[in-house]
């Protein structure tokens, strides 16, 4: 029966020719190609020193943002670790106190927070989650390190540095 | 006369010893580079400038490695297997010549440990008996893998060893002697035996290269079917052994192929570059251009090895016995008869 589509190909057996049972032309051939390779620039990119280029969407290492007095904006709402799928983040919140009042932005901050690094999966719905615009995963590649426990990220790593030392 | 006799050739085996092992272990360097580059990646690169520290990391790490010796295994077979692989492989340079004799301190010493005029003999002689590393090493495992590879590396062996004899056969019928240094003698300048013989020279490159196990007949060790081969269960030095025993035995049949069909330490204008750096350099510099053929034959294994897949088992069998020794038995006949009629007229 004719094939609809047209793009049925009959496959033959043929057997060998005295040239293909040779197998030096092909060979030769074989051996063309791989020497051309020889003098193609090479895909690797060395990596410590030198870094691939992102998009501008690239998902890296979470940093906790500042406003633009310098006051931090996470209110503790819990809606990233809510929003988690990995179940990655937790936090603790406490209350500012009045002295405090250059250092966070609203009445409710959070005293610790931590992202654990193994378990987070890089999608981005926290930062999505945030009202505060408080997250973003705009870090570099998380780098790698020996112990689980160094893994977790607290508010150390995470907090953007102060408006004065970026100066 | 006899003192001086013996601490020349005590010098020129460790030198030789010496030469062929760092080789070895730049082979391994040279191996992981080649790949790269021609796969579009860079290689090792960490270690030192350009990796160059690469084959001593290796080696630390070889030794350091915990040695494990299965119990069922039999253990003195398992322990001599990779010792016999290394030491038939080494001692196959006794008979290279490796440059014309050189003049040192008015005297002629000769580059070349022991010419005997069997060496094309001993030399297959040696290769043969490098199968019985892997033999052992194989048997002595107690493991079917293994196993399985040791038949497969000494029924490979024993097929192309006759092709390969035939294929020199060929050979000595030109040159009339089994002596190295007369087979170099002969190839003065360009005149090397290659020209005279491409046949016997394509069917001895490719018997070199199921001898020393290199892909595309490297079916004692195909990992896809065989885990590591013969070597599945070693580790620590003495699998680090068998794999340098593999990289030595590419090594001197480099030197081998060097030697019989390339001329040597043979080059166009050697003699107005004999006059001109003296007795002394210019066997040396000989001794440089061998080197340099046998680097390009070490890499042309390599090249070969990241080119063309491996063969099937029916298939290397095939090749071997109804494509090689039949073309090998044709090659014979028509030098013999060409060297008939040159002699008749």
């Amino acid at each position: 029966m004719e094939s609809l589509s047209n793009k049925k190909k009959v496959l033959e057996q043929k057997p060998l020719s005295f040239m293909e049972r040779m197998y030096l032309p092909a060979i030769a051939k074989g051996m063309g190609i791989t020497i051309s390779h020889l003098f193609k620039k090479e895909a690797t990119i060395r990596y410590p020193e030198v870094e691939r280029e992102f998009s501008a969407n690239f998902r890296g290492m979470h940093s906790l943002k500042r406003d633009e007095n310098g006051k931090e904006r996470c209110t503790a709402c819990g809606l990233c670790a809510l929003s988690c799928p990995a179940e990655a983040i937790t936090m603790i919140a406490a209350e500012r106190k009045n002295d405090e009042k250059h250092l966070y932005r609203e009445e409710k901050y959070a005293a610790t927070y931590e992202i654990n690094m193994l378990r987070c999966i890089f999608c981005g719905l926290c930062e999505e989650a945030c009202p505060k615009e408080a997250i973003y995963l705009d870090g570099p590649i998380v780098p790698a390190d020996y112990l689980r426990k160094d893994f977790i990220y607290g508010k150390d790593k995470l907090v953007e540095a102060p408006l004065e030392m970026k100066k | 006369m006899d003192t001086g006799f013996i601490i020349e050739k005590f010098i020129l085996v460790a030198v030789i010893f010496g030469i062929s092992l760092v080789v070895a272990m730049y082979s391994t360097y040279a191996e992981r580079k080649v790949a790269a580059y021609l796969q579009d990646r860079l290689g090792p690169d960490r270690a030192g400038p350009f990796g160059i520290l690469q084959p001593l990391a290796d080696g630390v790490k070889m030794f350091m490695k915990e040695e494990i010796i299965p119990t069922s295994s039999n253990k003195w077979l398992f322990i001599i297997g990779p010792g016999l692989a290394l030491l038939c492989a080494c001692i196959g340079t006794a008979v290279i010549p490796w440059g014309s004799p050189m003049e040192i301190g008015g005297k002629m010493v000769p580059l070349q440990v022991a010419d005997i005029n069997v060496g094309v003999l001993y030399i297959f002689g040696v290769v043969s008996l490098g199968v019985y590393g892997v033999m052992i090493g194989g048997w002595a495992s107690n493991n079917k893998y293994s196993l399985l590879s040791a038949i497969r590396a000494a029924s490979q062996n024993i097929s192309y060893e006759i092709a390969m004899g035939l294929s020199i056969i060929a050979l000595l019928l030109m040159t009339n002697t089994l002596s190295l240094k007369t087979i170099v003698e002969q190839q003065h300048g360009l005149n090397w035996n290659v020209w005279y013989q491409p046949l016997g020279f394509l069917i001895f490159m490719v018997c070199s290269f199921a001898e020393t196990n290199r892909a595309p007949f490297d079916l004692p060790e195909c990992e896809t079917e065989l885990i590591g081969g013969y070597h599945t269960e070693y580790s620590s030095m003495k699998l680090g052994f068998y794999l340098f025993a593999e990289y030595i035995n590419m090594f001197v049949s480099s030197a081998v192929m060097a030697t019989l069909y390339f001329g040597g330490y043979n080059y166009p204008g050697m003699d107005s570059m004999a006059v001109w750096l003296g007795p002394t350099w210019a066997p040396l510099f000989g001794t440089a251009v061998f080197f340099a053929k046998i680097v390009f034959f070490i890499f042309f294994f390599m090249w070969v090895r990241w080119t063309i897949p491996r063969f099937r088992y029916d298939q290397l069998m095939n090749l071997g016995w109804k494509g090689l020794i039949p073309l090998a038995i044709a090659n014979i006949i028509i030098t013999g008869v060409v060297i008939a009629i040159i002699e008749k007229f």
